[in-house]
């Protein structure tokens, strides 16, 4: 019978909760690497119990732990996060240039075919690939270099690359996304980039079409259907039908297009999920009301998902790491809020239960689904 | 035998208890005292010093002798109270935040 392992990283450590196929009880496992903040943890597609962690804090700096029996026991591997060459510069928030510095690791993600290979999203942007099990870690310094790296700049988070969607159907191409520079695709496994922008509008910037400079939060692709893509902007929610070379705007008939995380739902590709929130300056949802939103026509038309969410009095934030689906059937949804509840549901998002509620803040969810 | 006193974080981290008892060929100073402790546990590497620059982060501090050396040139001689094993070298993690 098939379980369910959730990886939950958060302000103050990382949870392991496991369940069997039902997914109503669950076995909680943590704090690990209690007091430090676990911005992301991930499994390998090849070897479930291969989990790696991002661990860091603001006094010690980057931990990276590794796990071979599902988050039981964990090994601290490598951690120096070296740019390659001289570092130069992005831009600071005042226009001015900034020297890059290494902050840390917002997202792991294992490749598709071997355990130890394994690629780290970093603020301050760039990409980095360990083929040895995490021990060391090299930049793939084509993206950093880009023409335009030295004009990017940071968002309100940090200039953090905080997405890395590897493309099943193309071993060589990859996307990554970066707060607030963009989306990037290679097709040469991470020699070169193009930024994949066109279409998105952010009014908050001085060109509002700019190639390059744009707030995306997240992006998401249906591993059945690698040529569509959608995102999470700063505001707007987006969708490309073609490998990210053009974006047309899908928030519809949302009460808000902005927010932080989108996902897809395990078996039906134009299923989608986001979480509005009320506006950048105010992290909480539209009146109070926590609702998941879903689409089942690829966008423009949602439903508000809210049995068993509070619907009153609720201002939590749900980050862009926070939102995950199983595969099983139907298609669990699970999502964590800057409140430290976890909420799960077994239909796909029809009705929701807590799974827990008093975590530290949320910073990310990844779902497992275990033979 | 040098005694070194690290914060609770990184006693969890490098997965000990105490203090590190550790002896330092040639010259006593923050360089070789933390190269010795990381030598001995690589996962601290990092933790305390940056890996290229070997710069003290901004929020470890070093202490000995109810002296705050952490302004101190990583190659200074520590007192010889350190260098004897009569008091530890204390890395403590700065009090910050609220």
């Amino acid at each position: 019978m098939s379980a369910i392992r959730l990886l939950v990283g958060t302000r103050k450590g990382a949870f392991v909760m496991t369940s069997d196929g039902q997914r109503q009880r669950w076995d909680i496992s943590g704090p690990h690497f209690g007091g430090w903040e676990v911005y992301h943890l991930k499994g390998s597609p090849v070897d479930p119990n291969r989990v790696y962690a991002s661990q860091s804090s603001s006094w010690f700096g980057q931990v990276i732990q590794r796990s071979n029996d599902g988050g039981q026991t964990w090994e601290a591997v490598g951690n120096d996060f070296a740019y390659a060459g001289a570092p130069g510069t992005h831009l600071w928030y005042d226009g001015t240039p900034h020297p890059w510095e290494f902050k840390r690791v917002w997202h792991l993600e294992p490749s598709l075919t071997d355990p130890d290979n394994v690629y780290a999203g970093v603020e301050d942007a760039a990409l980095f690939r360990s083929v040895d099990g995490g021990r060391t870690w090299q930049e793939l310094a084509g993206l950093r270099g880009h023409p335009s790296g030295r004009s990017w700049q940071p968002g309100a988070g940090g200039m953090c690359l905080h997405t890395i969607i590897l493309d099943p159907s193309e071993p060589k191409r990859f996307f990554i996304a970066i707060s607030a520079a963009g989306v990037f695709r290679t097709d040469d496994a991470g020699e070169t980039w193009r930024p994949m922008n066109r279409g998105l509008r952010s009014e908050s910037i001085p060109n509002p079409t700019a190639e390059v400079g744009h707030c995306v939060h997240r992006i998401v692709m249906h591993p059945s259907r690698p040529g569509v893509l959608f995102m999470q902007k700063h505001w707007d929610v987006m969708r490309s039908d073609d490998a990210g070379e053009s974006w047309r705007e899908v928030s519809g008939n949302l009460p808000s297009d902005f927010g932080f995380p989108v996902h897809v739902h395990a078996h039906e590709p134009e299923t989608l999920y986001v979480v509005p929130i009320k506006s950048d300056s105010e992290h909480y949802p539209p009146e109070g009301k926590l609702r998941v939103y879903r689409s089942r026509t690829g966008g423009n038309e949602w439903e508000a998902l809210t049995q068993g969410l509070p619907q009153r009095d609720c201002y939590v934030n749900v980050l862009r790491g926070a939102l995950a689906v199983d595969a099983l059937e139907p298609c669990g949804v699970y999502f964590g809020t800057t409140g430290g509840q976890v909420y799960g549901s077994t239909d796909a998002g029809d009705r929701w239960a807590p799974i827990v509620r008093d975590l530290p803040a949320v910073l990310s969810v990844e779902a497992q689904t275990l033979p | 035998m040098i005694r070194v006193a690290l914060p609770a974080h990184l006693r969890t981290l490098a997965r000990l208890e105490g203090e590190v008892k550790l002896d330092v060929a040639g010259a006593v100073t923050q360089r070789s005292v933390l190269d010795a402790v990381e030598a001995r546990y690589p996962m601290l590497r990092g933790t305390m010093r940056d890996h290229v620059t070997q710069q003290r982060r901004a929020f470890v501090r070093f202490f000995a002798c109810g002296e705050d050396l952490s302004g101190e040139p990583p190659d200074t001689l520590l007192p010889e109270a350190v260098a004897t094993g009569a008091e530890p070298f204390l890395v403590v993690g700065a009090i910050a935040g609220g």
